[in-house]
Protein backbone atom coordinates (compact mmCIF):
# COMPACT_ATOMS: atom_id res chain seq x y z
CA UNK A 1 0.00 0.00 0.00
CA UNK A 2 1.53 3.07 -1.10
CA UNK A 3 -0.65 6.68 -1.14
CA UNK A 4 0.86 10.12 -2.43
CA UNK A 5 -1.55 13.38 -1.55
CA UNK A 6 -1.13 16.73 -2.20
CA UNK A 7 -3.39 18.61 0.15
CA UNK A 8 -3.47 22.78 -1.24
CA UNK A 9 -5.29 25.71 -0.01
CA UNK A 10 -5.02 29.29 1.41
CA UNK A 11 -3.38 29.65 4.45
CA UNK A 12 -5.91 29.25 7.75
CA UNK A 13 -7.36 26.53 6.08
CA UNK A 14 -5.83 24.30 8.03
CA UNK A 15 -4.35 22.32 5.32
CA UNK A 16 -0.84 21.70 7.12
CA UNK A 17 -2.93 20.74 9.98
CA UNK A 18 -4.91 18.53 8.49
CA UNK A 19 -2.08 16.86 6.61
CA UNK A 20 -0.76 16.36 10.17
CA UNK A 21 -3.42 14.66 11.24
CA UNK A 22 -3.68 12.34 7.91
CA UNK A 23 0.27 11.51 9.12
CA UNK A 24 -0.17 10.88 12.74
CA UNK A 25 -3.27 7.93 11.75
CA UNK A 26 -1.17 6.52 9.20
CA UNK A 27 1.54 6.40 12.53
CA UNK A 28 -0.99 4.74 14.17
CA UNK A 29 -1.50 1.69 11.52
CA UNK A 30 2.15 1.22 11.57
CA UNK A 31 2.58 3.23 8.16
CA UNK A 32 5.53 5.08 7.01
CA UNK A 33 4.92 8.64 6.84
CA UNK A 34 6.32 12.03 5.52
CA UNK A 35 5.02 15.18 5.82
CA UNK A 36 6.39 18.07 3.68
CA UNK A 37 5.07 21.45 3.96
CA UNK A 38 5.42 24.21 1.70
CA UNK A 39 7.22 26.76 4.23
CA UNK A 40 7.57 30.63 4.05
CA UNK A 41 6.52 33.92 4.18
CA UNK A 42 3.62 32.38 1.30
CA UNK A 43 1.55 30.68 4.38
CA UNK A 44 0.58 33.60 5.68
CA UNK A 45 -2.40 34.67 3.85
CA UNK A 46 -1.44 33.19 0.74
CA UNK A 47 -1.00 29.86 -0.76
CA UNK A 48 -0.23 26.54 1.53
CA UNK A 49 0.29 22.97 0.74
CA UNK A 50 1.29 20.21 1.66
CA UNK A 51 2.47 16.82 0.47
CA UNK A 52 1.32 13.88 2.86
CA UNK A 53 2.96 9.88 2.12
CA UNK A 54 1.59 6.83 3.77
CA UNK A 55 3.47 3.10 2.41
CA UNK A 56 3.80 0.30 3.91
CA UNK A 57 7.38 0.73 2.63
CA UNK A 58 10.19 3.16 2.81
CA UNK A 59 9.60 6.06 1.31
CA UNK A 60 12.17 7.53 -0.83
CA UNK A 61 10.66 11.24 -2.02
CA UNK A 62 9.12 13.24 0.27
CA UNK A 63 8.45 16.02 -2.86
CA UNK A 64 6.98 14.51 -5.79
CA UNK A 65 5.30 15.47 -9.40
CA UNK A 66 2.53 13.55 -9.65
CA UNK A 67 0.06 12.31 -7.17
CA UNK A 68 -2.45 9.55 -6.41
CA UNK A 69 -5.34 12.09 -4.37
CA UNK A 70 -5.29 15.61 -4.65
CA UNK A 71 -6.85 17.90 -2.75
CA UNK A 72 -7.57 21.61 -3.65
CA UNK A 73 -9.50 24.00 -1.87
CA UNK A 74 -9.49 27.45 -3.79
CA UNK A 75 -9.33 28.51 -7.46
CA UNK A 76 -5.23 28.75 -7.55
CA UNK A 77 -4.27 25.34 -5.98
CA UNK A 78 -7.19 23.76 -8.83
CA UNK A 79 -5.01 25.95 -11.45
CA UNK A 80 -1.84 24.52 -10.24
CA UNK A 81 -2.56 20.93 -9.51
CA UNK A 82 -5.37 19.62 -11.65
CA UNK A 83 -2.76 18.18 -14.48
CA UNK A 84 -0.72 16.78 -11.30
CA UNK A 85 -2.65 14.24 -10.39
CA UNK A 86 -2.22 10.78 -11.96
CA UNK A 87 -4.37 9.61 -14.63
CA UNK A 88 -7.01 7.22 -12.50
CA UNK A 89 -6.22 8.54 -9.61
CA UNK A 90 -8.27 11.28 -7.40
CA UNK A 91 -9.61 15.06 -7.02
CA UNK A 92 -11.52 16.08 -4.65
CA UNK A 93 -12.65 19.79 -4.46
CA UNK A 94 -14.15 22.38 -2.75
CA UNK A 95 -16.89 24.35 -4.65
CA UNK A 96 -16.69 27.33 -2.91
CA UNK A 97 -14.96 30.53 -4.78
CA UNK A 98 -14.44 28.24 -7.82
CA UNK A 99 -15.44 29.69 -10.81
CA UNK A 100 -13.80 27.35 -13.53
CA UNK A 101 -14.31 23.64 -12.50
CA UNK A 102 -12.18 20.96 -13.35
CA UNK A 103 -12.53 19.30 -17.07
CA UNK A 104 -10.29 16.04 -17.01
CA UNK A 105 -11.89 12.67 -17.28
CA UNK A 106 -9.10 10.31 -17.14
CA UNK A 107 -9.34 11.30 -13.09
CA UNK A 108 -12.43 10.51 -10.50
CA UNK A 109 -13.10 13.99 -9.42
CA UNK A 110 -15.52 15.13 -6.52
CA UNK A 111 -17.08 18.29 -5.58
CA UNK A 112 -17.39 18.64 -1.89
CA UNK A 113 -19.28 21.55 -0.39
CA UNK A 114 -17.22 21.54 2.71
CA UNK A 115 -17.23 25.54 3.27
CA UNK A 116 -21.14 25.53 2.91
CA UNK A 117 -21.03 22.73 6.04
CA UNK A 118 -19.31 24.43 8.22
CA UNK A 119 -22.02 27.17 7.84
CA UNK A 120 -24.11 24.39 8.94
CA UNK A 121 -22.40 23.10 11.57
CA UNK A 122 -21.93 27.25 12.95
CA UNK A 123 -18.10 26.28 13.25
CA UNK A 124 -15.67 27.59 10.30
CA UNK A 125 -12.72 25.85 12.47
CA UNK A 126 -14.22 22.72 11.55
CA UNK A 127 -13.61 22.56 7.68
CA UNK A 128 -10.27 20.79 7.15
CA UNK A 129 -12.05 17.97 9.54
CA UNK A 130 -14.63 17.79 7.49
CA UNK A 131 -12.46 17.96 4.05
CA UNK A 132 -10.59 15.20 5.72
CA UNK A 133 -13.78 12.74 6.61
CA UNK A 134 -14.45 13.48 3.14
CA UNK A 135 -11.48 12.20 1.71
CA UNK A 136 -11.60 9.52 3.75
CA UNK A 137 -15.08 8.69 2.87
CA UNK A 138 -13.46 8.33 -0.97
CA UNK A 139 -10.02 6.90 0.14
CA UNK A 140 -10.35 4.75 3.58
CA UNK A 141 -6.76 4.77 3.51
CA UNK A 142 -6.94 4.67 7.37
CA UNK A 143 -9.66 3.99 10.17
CA UNK A 144 -12.04 6.58 11.79
CA UNK A 145 -10.32 5.60 14.92
CA UNK A 146 -7.11 6.02 14.21
CA UNK A 147 -7.84 9.42 12.84
CA UNK A 148 -9.47 9.97 16.01
CA UNK A 149 -6.23 8.59 17.93
CA UNK A 150 -4.16 11.16 15.91
CA UNK A 151 -5.72 13.99 16.53
CA UNK A 152 -5.45 13.39 19.85
CA UNK A 153 -2.18 12.97 19.51
CA UNK A 154 -2.04 16.10 17.32
CA UNK A 155 -3.49 18.19 19.47
CA UNK A 156 -2.02 19.47 23.33
CA UNK A 157 -4.18 18.39 26.11
CA UNK A 158 -6.08 21.73 26.45
CA UNK A 159 -7.89 20.98 23.47
CA UNK A 160 -9.35 17.67 23.61
CA UNK A 161 -12.43 19.05 24.75
CA UNK A 162 -13.29 19.72 21.13
CA UNK A 163 -11.66 15.94 20.13
CA UNK A 164 -15.89 15.31 19.88
CA UNK A 165 -16.79 18.12 17.75
CA UNK A 166 -14.12 17.17 15.52
CA UNK A 167 -15.36 13.38 15.34
CA UNK A 168 -18.36 15.05 14.26
CA UNK A 169 -17.36 17.02 11.27
CA UNK A 170 -15.43 14.29 10.16
CA UNK A 171 -18.90 12.34 9.96
CA UNK A 172 -19.93 15.60 8.39
CA UNK A 173 -17.70 15.40 5.81
CA UNK A 174 -18.36 11.41 5.42
CA UNK A 175 -22.16 12.36 4.54
CA UNK A 176 -21.21 15.05 1.67
CA UNK A 177 -19.91 12.66 -0.37
CA UNK A 178 -22.41 11.65 -3.05
CA UNK A 179 -21.49 8.66 -5.63
CA UNK B 1 7.96 14.66 14.21
CA UNK B 2 9.90 17.64 12.49
CA UNK B 3 13.19 17.13 11.52
CA UNK B 4 14.42 20.22 13.33
CA UNK B 5 12.20 19.44 16.84
CA UNK B 6 14.21 16.11 16.43
CA UNK B 7 17.22 17.47 16.65
CA UNK B 8 16.15 19.28 20.38
CA UNK B 9 14.65 16.57 21.22
CA UNK B 10 17.54 14.23 20.43
CA UNK B 11 19.74 16.83 21.98
CA UNK B 12 18.02 16.32 25.58
CA UNK B 13 17.78 12.58 25.19
CA UNK B 14 21.86 12.37 24.48
CA UNK B 15 22.42 14.12 28.23
CA UNK B 16 23.76 17.57 26.44
CA UNK B 17 24.45 20.41 28.91
CA UNK B 18 24.02 23.12 26.93
CA UNK B 19 22.91 24.95 23.83
CA UNK B 20 23.27 28.48 22.65
CA UNK B 21 21.75 29.43 19.72
CA UNK B 22 20.57 32.42 17.85
CA UNK B 23 17.02 31.78 15.32
CA UNK B 24 17.18 31.80 11.75
CA UNK B 25 14.73 30.00 9.43
CA UNK B 26 14.58 27.13 8.08
CA UNK B 27 16.00 25.96 11.82
CA UNK B 28 14.16 28.38 14.46
CA UNK B 29 12.27 25.04 15.76
CA UNK B 30 15.14 23.54 17.31
CA UNK B 31 15.44 27.06 20.20
CA UNK B 32 11.46 26.54 19.85
CA UNK B 33 11.32 23.13 20.57
CA UNK B 34 13.83 23.52 23.40
CA UNK B 35 12.25 26.36 24.94
CA UNK B 36 9.20 24.83 25.05
CA UNK B 37 10.70 21.26 26.57
CA UNK B 38 12.65 23.29 29.20
CA UNK B 39 15.06 20.93 29.69
CA UNK B 40 16.30 23.02 32.30
CA UNK B 41 14.26 21.87 34.82
CA UNK B 42 14.41 18.11 33.79
CA UNK B 43 17.54 17.41 32.97
CA UNK B 44 19.53 20.44 33.67
CA UNK B 45 20.64 21.47 30.53
CA UNK B 46 21.06 25.08 29.43
CA UNK B 47 19.27 26.81 26.97
CA UNK B 48 20.37 30.18 26.00
CA UNK B 49 19.39 32.54 23.32
CA UNK B 50 23.00 34.62 22.39
CA UNK B 51 22.92 37.79 21.15
CA UNK B 52 24.13 36.49 17.88
CA UNK B 53 25.53 33.63 16.34
CA UNK B 54 28.97 35.15 16.94
CA UNK B 55 28.06 34.96 21.05
CA UNK B 56 26.54 31.63 20.44
CA UNK B 57 29.50 30.08 18.90
CA UNK B 58 31.53 31.66 21.32
CA UNK B 59 29.54 30.39 24.59
CA UNK B 60 29.98 26.55 22.60
CA UNK B 61 33.99 27.17 22.55
CA UNK B 62 33.81 27.99 26.01
CA UNK B 63 31.52 24.93 26.63
CA UNK B 64 33.55 22.88 24.93
CA UNK B 65 36.73 23.82 26.49
CA UNK B 66 35.34 22.61 29.84
CA UNK B 67 34.73 19.22 28.89
CA UNK B 68 31.02 20.05 28.55
CA UNK B 69 28.73 18.20 25.67
CA UNK B 70 27.65 21.22 24.19
CA UNK B 71 25.60 22.14 20.65
CA UNK B 72 24.43 25.38 18.63
CA UNK B 73 22.28 25.03 15.82
CA UNK B 74 21.66 27.45 12.41
CA UNK B 75 21.46 27.89 9.06
CA UNK B 76 23.65 29.85 6.25
CA UNK B 77 24.29 32.78 6.98
CA UNK B 78 24.81 32.47 10.56
CA UNK B 79 27.05 29.54 10.07
CA UNK B 80 29.26 32.07 8.16
CA UNK B 81 29.49 34.32 11.32
CA UNK B 82 30.46 31.38 13.03
CA UNK B 83 33.56 30.60 11.15
CA UNK B 84 35.93 31.92 13.41
CA UNK B 85 34.85 29.52 16.24
CA UNK B 86 35.08 26.86 14.28
CA UNK B 87 38.77 27.54 13.32
CA UNK B 88 39.52 28.14 17.08
CA UNK B 89 37.72 24.91 18.43
CA UNK B 90 39.60 22.79 15.84
CA UNK B 91 42.77 24.48 16.80
CA UNK B 92 42.19 23.52 20.31
CA UNK B 93 40.89 20.40 19.84
CA UNK B 94 37.58 20.51 21.56
CA UNK B 95 34.54 18.42 20.85
CA UNK B 96 31.61 20.49 19.89
CA UNK B 97 28.06 19.56 18.03
CA UNK B 98 27.76 22.44 15.47
CA UNK B 99 23.98 21.96 12.85
CA UNK B 100 23.48 23.97 9.85
CA UNK B 101 20.39 23.90 8.08
CA UNK B 102 20.96 25.22 4.88
CA UNK B 103 18.67 27.61 3.06
CA UNK B 104 19.32 29.48 -0.77
CA UNK B 105 22.62 31.82 -0.54
CA UNK B 106 24.73 33.62 -1.34
CA UNK B 107 24.04 36.53 1.55
CA UNK B 108 21.23 36.25 3.35
CA UNK B 109 19.40 34.52 0.66
CA UNK B 110 16.30 32.97 0.34
CA UNK B 111 14.70 31.00 3.35
CA UNK B 112 14.00 27.62 1.24
CA UNK B 113 16.31 24.51 0.79
CA UNK B 114 19.81 24.41 -0.57
CA UNK B 115 23.27 22.78 0.04
CA UNK B 116 25.54 25.38 -0.84
CA UNK B 117 27.62 25.75 1.69
CA UNK B 118 29.24 22.10 1.30
CA UNK B 119 32.45 23.46 0.40
CA UNK B 120 32.47 25.97 3.49
CA UNK B 121 31.67 22.98 5.70
CA UNK B 122 33.84 20.52 4.30
CA UNK B 123 36.54 22.15 2.89
CA UNK B 124 37.45 24.63 5.96
CA UNK B 125 34.85 27.46 6.12
CA UNK B 126 37.31 29.04 8.79
CA UNK B 127 40.73 29.56 8.36
CA UNK B 128 43.75 27.10 8.87
CA UNK B 129 44.15 23.24 7.89
CA UNK B 130 41.15 22.17 9.81
CA UNK B 131 38.57 19.57 9.26
CA UNK B 132 35.28 18.81 11.16
CA UNK B 133 33.42 15.53 10.62
CA UNK B 134 30.56 16.22 8.30
CA UNK B 135 27.07 14.38 8.68
CA UNK B 136 24.51 14.64 5.95
CA UNK B 137 21.04 13.23 7.43
CA UNK B 138 18.13 12.55 4.43
CA UNK B 139 15.26 11.48 6.84
CA UNK B 140 14.03 12.55 10.25
CA UNK B 141 15.42 9.50 11.93
CA UNK B 142 18.88 10.34 10.71
CA UNK B 143 18.40 14.14 12.40
CA UNK B 144 17.70 11.77 15.27
CA UNK B 145 20.96 9.34 14.87
CA UNK B 146 23.38 11.85 13.50
CA UNK B 147 23.05 14.04 17.07
CA UNK B 148 24.11 10.95 19.19
CA UNK B 149 26.86 9.67 16.00
CA UNK B 150 28.00 13.53 16.12
CA UNK B 151 29.13 13.79 19.68
CA UNK B 152 30.47 10.45 20.18
CA UNK B 153 33.12 11.07 17.46
CA UNK B 154 33.49 14.59 18.30
CA UNK B 155 34.20 13.55 22.14
CA UNK B 156 36.35 10.18 20.62
CA UNK B 157 39.02 12.03 18.51
CA UNK B 158 38.85 16.00 20.52
CA UNK B 159 37.13 17.41 17.35
CA UNK B 160 34.15 19.46 15.96
CA UNK B 161 31.62 17.02 14.69
CA UNK B 162 28.68 18.78 12.07
CA UNK B 163 25.41 18.12 10.76
CA UNK B 164 24.98 19.40 7.59
CA UNK B 165 21.15 19.44 6.70
CA UNK B 166 19.06 21.21 4.10
CA UNK B 167 15.90 22.86 4.80
CA UNK B 168 13.81 19.87 3.58
CA UNK B 169 14.84 17.69 6.05
CA UNK B 170 14.42 20.66 8.75
CA UNK B 171 11.07 21.41 7.68
CA UNK B 172 9.52 17.50 7.05
CA UNK B 173 7.90 15.43 9.75
CA UNK B 174 8.40 11.44 9.59
CA UNK B 175 8.14 8.89 11.74
CA UNK B 176 11.48 8.47 14.09
CA UNK B 177 12.36 6.17 17.42
CA UNK B 178 14.16 7.93 19.78
CA UNK B 179 16.78 7.33 22.13
CA UNK B 180 16.64 6.66 26.02
CA UNK B 181 16.90 9.63 28.05
CA UNK B 182 20.18 9.62 29.32
CA UNK B 183 21.59 11.46 32.36
CA UNK B 184 24.18 14.42 31.84
CA UNK B 185 27.52 13.39 32.60
CA UNK B 186 28.92 14.10 35.82
CA UNK B 187 32.00 16.36 36.65
CA UNK B 188 34.02 13.03 37.78
CA UNK B 189 32.76 11.63 34.48
CA UNK B 190 34.25 14.56 32.49
CA UNK B 191 37.19 14.59 34.44
CA UNK B 192 37.99 11.19 33.53
CA UNK B 193 36.35 11.21 29.65
CA UNK B 194 38.18 14.69 28.74
CA UNK B 195 41.46 14.90 31.35
CA UNK B 196 42.72 17.60 28.77
CA UNK B 197 39.23 20.03 29.82
CA UNK B 198 39.50 22.78 31.97
CA UNK B 199 37.36 21.56 35.23
CA UNK B 200 39.27 23.37 38.10
CA UNK B 201 42.14 21.84 40.20
CA UNK B 202 40.61 20.21 42.83
CA UNK B 203 43.94 18.01 43.13
CA UNK B 204 46.52 19.95 41.85
CA UNK B 205 46.94 18.31 38.87
CA UNK B 206 49.10 20.21 36.40
CA UNK B 207 47.52 23.35 34.66
CA UNK B 208 44.95 22.39 31.70
CA UNK B 209 45.55 25.58 29.31
CA UNK B 210 43.12 25.77 26.23
CA UNK B 211 43.93 27.52 23.55
CA UNK B 212 44.39 28.58 19.82
CA UNK B 213 47.41 30.76 20.61
CA UNK B 214 51.11 29.59 19.86
CA UNK B 215 53.58 31.98 19.03
CA UNK B 216 56.30 29.31 18.59
CA UNK B 217 56.39 28.44 15.07
CA UNK B 218 57.92 24.58 15.29
CA UNK B 219 55.01 24.23 18.55
CA UNK B 220 52.32 25.08 15.71
CA UNK B 221 53.88 22.82 13.04
CA UNK B 222 54.00 19.67 15.43
CA UNK B 223 50.62 20.77 16.41
CA UNK B 224 49.38 20.79 12.84
CA UNK B 225 50.79 17.31 12.30
CA UNK B 226 49.33 15.73 15.36
CA UNK B 227 45.85 17.60 13.60
CA UNK B 228 46.80 15.79 10.42
CA UNK B 229 47.33 12.34 12.12
CA UNK B 230 43.62 12.75 13.59
CA UNK B 231 42.18 13.52 10.40
CA UNK B 232 44.33 10.71 8.74
CA UNK B 233 42.99 8.62 11.56
CA UNK B 234 39.27 9.75 10.70
CA UNK B 235 39.11 9.28 7.19
CA UNK B 236 40.35 5.46 7.57
CA UNK B 237 37.85 4.48 10.54
CA UNK B 238 34.90 6.98 9.67
CA UNK B 239 34.00 7.01 6.27
CA UNK B 240 29.82 6.77 6.09
CA UNK B 241 27.75 6.00 2.75
CA UNK B 242 24.43 4.20 1.60
CA UNK B 243 24.22 2.18 -1.42
CA UNK B 244 21.50 1.36 -3.19
CA UNK B 245 21.07 -0.95 -6.54
CA UNK B 246 25.02 -0.48 -7.06
CA UNK B 247 25.66 -3.69 -7.38
CA UNK B 248 24.36 -4.27 -11.12
CA UNK B 249 24.09 -0.68 -12.13
CA UNK B 250 25.07 1.18 -15.79
CA UNK B 251 24.54 4.56 -14.22
CA UNK B 252 25.23 5.89 -10.89
CA UNK B 253 23.55 9.01 -9.54
CA UNK B 254 25.60 10.39 -6.08
CA UNK B 255 23.59 12.64 -4.31
CA UNK B 256 23.28 14.03 -0.04
CA UNK B 257 20.66 14.80 2.27
CA UNK B 258 16.96 15.71 0.56
CA UNK B 259 18.44 14.97 -3.18
CA UNK B 260 19.31 11.73 -2.21
CA UNK B 261 16.00 10.54 -1.16
CA UNK B 262 14.18 12.71 -4.36
CA UNK B 263 17.25 10.73 -6.34
CA UNK B 264 16.10 7.87 -4.94
CA UNK B 265 12.22 8.20 -6.46
CA UNK B 266 14.07 8.96 -9.78
CA UNK B 267 15.83 5.84 -9.59
CA UNK B 268 12.75 3.85 -8.71
CA UNK B 269 11.33 5.66 -12.23
CA UNK B 270 14.50 5.21 -14.05
CA UNK B 271 14.40 1.21 -13.13
CA UNK B 272 10.75 0.91 -14.37
CA UNK B 273 11.83 2.21 -17.62
CA UNK B 274 14.49 -0.31 -17.93
CA UNK B 275 17.38 1.64 -17.17
CA UNK B 276 19.69 0.38 -14.28
CA UNK B 277 20.56 3.05 -12.26
CA UNK B 278 22.09 2.83 -8.69
CA UNK B 279 22.59 4.99 -5.68
CA UNK B 280 25.49 6.18 -3.66
CA UNK B 281 24.47 8.40 -0.98
CA UNK B 282 27.54 9.82 0.53
CA UNK B 283 26.46 9.71 4.56
CA UNK B 284 29.83 12.08 5.80
CA UNK B 285 30.76 14.09 3.59
CA UNK B 286 34.35 14.78 5.04
CA UNK B 287 35.57 12.33 5.28
CA UNK B 288 34.68 11.46 1.92
CA UNK B 289 33.62 7.99 1.27
CA UNK B 290 36.30 7.70 -1.38
CA UNK B 291 36.12 4.16 -1.41
CA UNK B 292 32.73 3.43 -1.05
CA UNK B 293 32.54 5.74 -4.26
CA UNK B 294 35.01 4.22 -6.43
CA UNK B 295 33.48 0.63 -5.45
CA UNK B 296 30.44 1.67 -6.67
CA UNK B 297 31.21 3.20 -10.05
CA UNK B 298 33.50 0.42 -10.84
CA UNK B 299 31.52 -0.93 -13.96
CA UNK B 300 28.90 2.24 -14.76
CA UNK B 301 28.82 4.42 -17.73
CA UNK B 302 28.46 7.63 -16.28
CA UNK B 303 27.91 9.37 -12.83
CA UNK B 304 25.10 12.25 -12.42
CA UNK B 305 25.93 14.28 -8.80
CA UNK B 306 22.35 15.71 -8.23
CA UNK B 307 23.08 18.76 -5.53
CA UNK B 308 20.97 21.77 -4.23
CA UNK B 309 23.97 23.93 -5.59
CA UNK B 310 25.99 24.50 -8.30
CA UNK B 311 28.49 21.71 -8.20
CA UNK B 312 30.62 21.48 -5.36
CA UNK B 313 30.51 17.88 -3.87
CA UNK B 314 30.98 16.82 -7.51
CA UNK B 315 34.55 17.56 -7.51
CA UNK B 316 35.16 14.89 -4.54
CA UNK B 317 33.12 12.57 -6.90
CA UNK B 318 35.80 13.07 -9.58
CA UNK B 319 38.66 13.01 -7.11
CA UNK B 320 37.36 9.65 -5.70
CA UNK B 321 37.22 8.30 -9.08
CA UNK B 322 40.55 10.34 -10.68
CA UNK B 323 38.17 11.29 -13.61
CA UNK B 324 38.02 7.77 -15.00
CA UNK B 325 34.15 8.20 -16.07
CA UNK B 326 31.97 10.84 -17.55
CA UNK B 327 30.78 13.09 -14.21
CA UNK B 328 27.84 15.35 -14.91
CA UNK B 329 25.95 17.73 -12.97
CA UNK B 330 21.97 18.59 -12.10
CA UNK B 331 21.00 20.54 -9.38
CA UNK B 332 18.26 23.55 -8.31
CA UNK B 333 19.45 26.72 -6.91
CA UNK B 334 18.96 29.51 -4.64
CA UNK B 335 16.69 27.67 -2.31
CA UNK B 336 14.63 25.46 -5.08
CA UNK B 337 14.16 21.81 -5.10
CA UNK B 338 14.10 19.26 -8.21
CA UNK B 339 11.26 16.91 -8.58
CA UNK B 340 11.66 12.96 -8.90
CA UNK B 341 10.94 14.09 -12.92
CA UNK B 342 13.67 16.65 -13.19
CA UNK B 343 16.40 14.22 -12.05
CA UNK B 344 15.01 11.49 -14.16
CA UNK B 345 15.18 14.26 -17.18
CA UNK B 346 18.66 15.38 -16.64
CA UNK B 347 19.54 11.50 -16.90
CA UNK B 348 18.20 10.87 -20.17
CA UNK B 349 19.62 14.20 -21.17
CA UNK B 350 23.18 13.59 -20.08
CA UNK B 351 23.62 10.04 -20.24
CA UNK B 352 20.66 7.83 -21.12
CA UNK B 353 19.59 9.20 -24.61
CA UNK B 354 22.88 9.97 -25.95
Amino acid sequence: MKEEIIIAGFGGQGVLSMGKILAYSGLMEEKEVTWMPSYGPEQRGGTANVTVILSDERISSPILNTYDTVVVLNQQSLDRFESKVKPGGVLIYDSYGIHNPPTRDDIRVYRIDATEATFELKNSKSYNMIVLGALLKIKPMVTLENVLRGLKKSLPERHWHLLPMNEKALQKGMSLVKD
Amino acid sequence: MKGNEALAVAAIRYGADAYFGYPITPQSEVLETLEALKPWETTGMVVLQAESEVAAVNMVYAGAACGKTVLTSTSSPGFSLMQEGMSYMAASEVPALMINVMRGGPGLGTIHPSQADYFQACKGGGHGDYHAIVLAPSSVQEMVDFVALGWDLAFKYRCVSMILADGVVGQMMEKVVLPEQRPRRTEEEIRKLCPWAVTGRKDMRPRNVITSLELDDDIMEANNHRFQATYREIEKNETRCELINTEDCDYLIVAFGSPARISMKAMEMAREQGYKVGLARPITLWPFPVNQIREAAKNVKGILCVELATGQMIEDVKLAIECSKPVEHFGRLGGNVPAPDEILNALHEKFLDK
